[in-house]
């Protein structure tokens, strides 16, 4: 394990966002000071600047630039919030102290520019992501919804009161919270050489009732439906400093099709952030052509699953072979099938003899 | 075979037979008629001396007349000219006697109305009317008379002369009449507020049965200028007026005849016309057949070379008073006024006014507020059935920015000699061509002149509310960007401020 250089990259990356918004602010001081409205540019996040970059195997934004200029009567006040919020992360940075997007947008109202919803607050942060080039989570702004991580890892934490102390994710059989202290951690040792993300909490129980993480030397992750932005930084980081493969498993339907793709190549809507997506990781199960050949029990594909294939079809990110014969099979059975459908077979089924095979297959 | 039988009938018995043509229909609409009609006279009493009228009106409870009715005693009072002892029984007992048979414009017509008003009461109580009048004269007249309907002729039940110390001069007319005050009071209360609007140089008082007592004031005693009197017009002349001017004419030739009778006829009009309608200027019009009048009515409308009728027989209010009166009456936000050239329809002269009002104490209620008078008289009934209903329906106000949700009233002044009133009820005005573009004509001009003062405003508006904005925002991005910057002192933002000021800032 070589720590000195994990345990820089995350002060440095700290570093590094902290003079990013203090340059942002200089920036809008000096621009006030010399008596003009104050501006910024950032990249457009209209569809039209959304193209996936096969190279990095995930969405970038195009060249279009908007700016968002304090001239405009009705740039203003989101000027002004986005003022706000960048102060607000940096104060949050610095004190290294999080907060959730919930309480950004009702921190604002003590300044008298409240937000008119939590989409108009979030939409700010983002705004900020964009042109800070960072991601929420770097400044210390984490959503609500929070999934787990299992398995042979020993992190050391870097959140105040707990520098220095050392955690093994095996300490708690639910699993550790990969929550903001999780994600600022530097990784120290692991005996794993895999990451098994499962989507559903039950199946992730019952991986470690059933000592998966020993039985195939792996890190279990539970994305908790589509998986949290920081969930999949969590995964790259173990993907990239570890050097660890990358499984996803997930329901067999478009959705949980999807699940996997976002944590390989990223989704639309975070096209300005980069290092989110893990692009090596595989999709393991449950695919359509298991549903056939495990013989497993279905429900049949509603309207909605079958207009949501027809656009996964067509998605740059869903060109390879492995994925559109996916998509074709799923659309000639019209059928789709849960993770849990494999109790059929018996409970540890899935465990002794679906597994090992899929590991198999997608190695 | 039946045998049918003629009979001639008299003016005031025609009248009472047929009261409904007058405006007498129900218990309701009859005493808001009497209160209307006897408040005219009393207008165009004061207005032909050009003295602010001061009117007085008193309704009480007498009695109990049925169900549906009551008995009141109507008493209005004036300052006008005064009636001349000798003409006092005929001027209020005698139907289609009186003084307006000239042509100018005035507020009645026929002197009809006010003995309409005592020839109702007459046959509905069976009570004389009594009349005080002085024109400033030593003496002051007390007539108490009723009206023999058949002969249509005064009754003169008593006559009192008594010493005008004071050197009063005016009318008072008392009678009793039937009436349902109670419904017909929101119309009365309106008639007077708009009269109030259209006289502002008028006090009016009214005292209801309720002893309710409701005071018009004026706020000037500028008058318009009365109407000159002046000669019928050849396009609006009919056989009847030229039999009746040949019959008192002293000219004896056709030559002097058109000459002096006709509004503006002069000698080489005169001569032209004669030409153009093969007559010699020295036929004597006495001489004249019956078919050769019929011929001369025809000619006189199909000849081309008249110059339309000039507007001094008319006295429009005048955009000044009526500004004035709709400031008094509606305290608007804004008001524009617009007074058209004069314009004739068949040989009659006419003048529109047109103002519209917005906001302030004008309410909201979803269409426009529509106030009409003809020769000063607000017109409250069928409003759906009158010409300046139809040009406003058929106006297209978003060209102008107006909605019919904005607080606004319009109000629309037809002046003529002869106002073409589509019925004797005299409430709703005809739709004649000439007259409906005039309207709209006039509507249009303040239409515009609200809109400017709307965009004016919105600017207005917009540039304060633009202000307030970068005011409330720029202090902001100061206090973080300099907390963020990690600097000690704000910038000096007062030179954008300055600058919002200025020139606004882009709307982009």
């Amino acid at each position: 394990m070589e720590q000195k250089k994990h345990k820089s990259s995350i002060i440095e990356r700290k570093k590094e966002v902290l003079s990013g918004l203090e340059n942002l602010g200089v920036k809008i001081y000096d621009q006030l000071d010399s008596g003009y409205f104050p501006s910024v540019d950032m990249p457009s996040r209209s569809i039209e600047n959304i193209n996936y970059d096969p190279q990095l195997r995930q969405f970038i934004l195009g060249d279009r630039k908007v700016r968002r200029s304090a001239r405009n009567i009705r740039h203003v006040k989101p000027f002004t919030q986005l003022t706000w919020a960048a102060e607000f992360s940096h104060e949050l940075t610095s004190q290294r102290k999080t907060s959730t997007l919930r309480d950004v947008y009702y921190s604002a109202q003590a300044y008298e520019m409240t937000f008119k919803d939590q989409q108009e607050s979030n939409n700010i942060v983002t705004d900020l992501e964009t042109v800070l080039g960072f991601s929420r989570e770097d400044f210390n702004i984490f959503p609500e919804e929070r999934s787990a991580v299992f398995g042979d890892l020993t992190i050391e934490y870097t959140v105040p009161g707990y520098e220095g102390k050392t955690l093994n994710l095996t300490s708690h059989p639910d699993g550790v919270l990969i929550g903001p202290a999780l994600t600022s951690s530097e990784f120290v040792k692991t005996t794993a050489d895999k990451v098994i993300a499962i989507e559903k909490g039950g199946l992730f129980t019952r991986f470690i009732e059933e000592n998966v993480h020993k039985k195939y030397n792996a890190i279990l992750v539970l994305t908790a439906g589509q998986a949290p932005r920081a969930t999949r930084h969590f995964v790259r980081r173990l993907n990239g400093e570890l050097n660890l493969p990358v499984y996803i498993f997930t329901d067999g339907d478009p959705w949980g099709m999807h699940i996997a793709m976002v944590i390989i190549s990223g989704s639309a809507n975070a096209a300005h952030l980069r290092e989110l997506n893990t692009p090596d990781a595989k999709w393991s199960g449950v695919w359509a052509t298991d549903i056939v050949n495990y013989k497993l029990p279905t429900d049949p594909l509603d309207e909605v699953d079958m207009k949501r294939l027809g656009e996964l079809q067509r998605d740059p990110r869903y060109k390879d072979p492995l994925w559109q014969r996916e998509i074709k099979t799923f659309m000639k059975i019209r059928k789709k099938a849960e993770q849990e459908a494999f109790s059929r077979y018996g409970l540890t089924y899935i465990v002794d003899e679906y597994l090992p095979a899929k590991l198999e297959e997608t190695k | 075979m039946a045998q049918t039988t003629f009979e001639e009938i008299s003016a005031s018995d025609f009248f009472y037979r047929n009261r409904d043509i007058a405006g007498f229909t129900s218990p309701s609409r009859a005493i808001f008629a009497a209160i209307r009609e006897l408040v005219e006279n009393s207008l165009d009493a004061a207005e032909s001396l050009k003295i602010p009228p001061d009117i007085y009106v008193r309704l009480s409870y007498e009695g109990e007349a049925s169900k549906e009715a009551q008995i009141y005693r109507l008493r209005v009072e004036d300052n006008g000219i005064g009636v001349p002892p000798r003409h006092i029984p005929s001027a209020f007992g005698q139907v289609l006697f009186g003084s307006k048979y000239k042509l100018k414009q005035q507020r009645g017509t026929f002197g009809l109305g006010g003995k309409m008003a005592i020839l109702y009461g007459q046959i509905t109580t069976h009570q004389p009317a009594c009349i005080f009048s002085s024109t400033g004269i030593a003496k002051i007249y007390m007539y108490k008379l009723m009206i023999d309907i058949q002969r249509n002729r005064p009754l003169i039940l008593d006559r009192k002369v008594l010493i005008n110390k004071e050197q009063w001069r005016g009318t008072i007319v008392e009678f009793c009449l039937e009436g349902d005050y109670f419904r017909a009071m929101p119309k009365i209360l309106e008639y007077f507020k708009q009269t109030a609007m259209m006289n502002p140089y008028a006090n009016l008082t009214f005292v209801d049965p309720k002893g309710r007592f409701y005071k018009f004031t004026r706020i000037t005693k500028e008058m318009p200028e009365p109407p000159k009197e002046t000669k019928p017009h050849p396009y609006g002349v009919d056989v009847e007026l030229i039999q009746r001017l040949i019959q008192i004419t002293p000219y004896k030739n056709m030559f002097e005849f058109l000459r002096h009778h006709f509004h503006r006829v002069g000698e080489t009009t005169a001569n032209k016309f004669l030409e153009f309608s093969n007559l010699s200027p020295s036929r004597n019009p006495k001489k004249l057949s019956h078919e050769e009048i019929v011929r001369l009515m025809h000619m006189l409308k199909k000849f081309r070379e008249f110059l339309p009728p000039d507007a001094s027989c008319l006295s429009p209010l005048g955009e000044d008073l009526l500004k004035a009166g709709i400031v008094k009456e509606l305290k608007p936000e804004f008001v524009a006024v617009h007074q058209r050239k004069p314009a004739t329809y068949a040989g009659h002269p006419f003048i529109i006014e047109g103002g519209i009002a917005y906001g302030g104490e004008i309410p909201k209620q979803g269409s426009f507020l529509i106030y009409r008078f003809a020769n000063r008289i607000p017109l409250l009934y069928d409003e759906a059935s009158d010409v300046s209903v139809k040009v406003i329906d058929s106006m297209n106000w978003r060209r102008y920015k107006i909605t019919p949700d904005m607080p606004i009233a319009i109000l629309v002044h037809v002046c003529s000699t002869k106002v073409p009133y589509k019925t004797v009820g005299k409430e709703f005005i005809a739709d004649r061509p000439e007259v409906r573009r005039e309207i709209a004509n006039g509507l249009r001009e303040v239409a515009r002149q609200l809109q400017h003062f709307l965009t004016r405003r919105e600017h207005v508006d917009r540039d304060r509310k633009r202000l307030g904005v970068f005011s409330k925002y720029l202090p902001k991005i100061a206090q973080f960007s300099t907390k963020l910057a990690g600097r000690e002192k704000l910038p000096d933002i007062e030179k954008l401020l300055r600058s919002v000021r200025k020139f606004g800032a882009e709307e982009t």
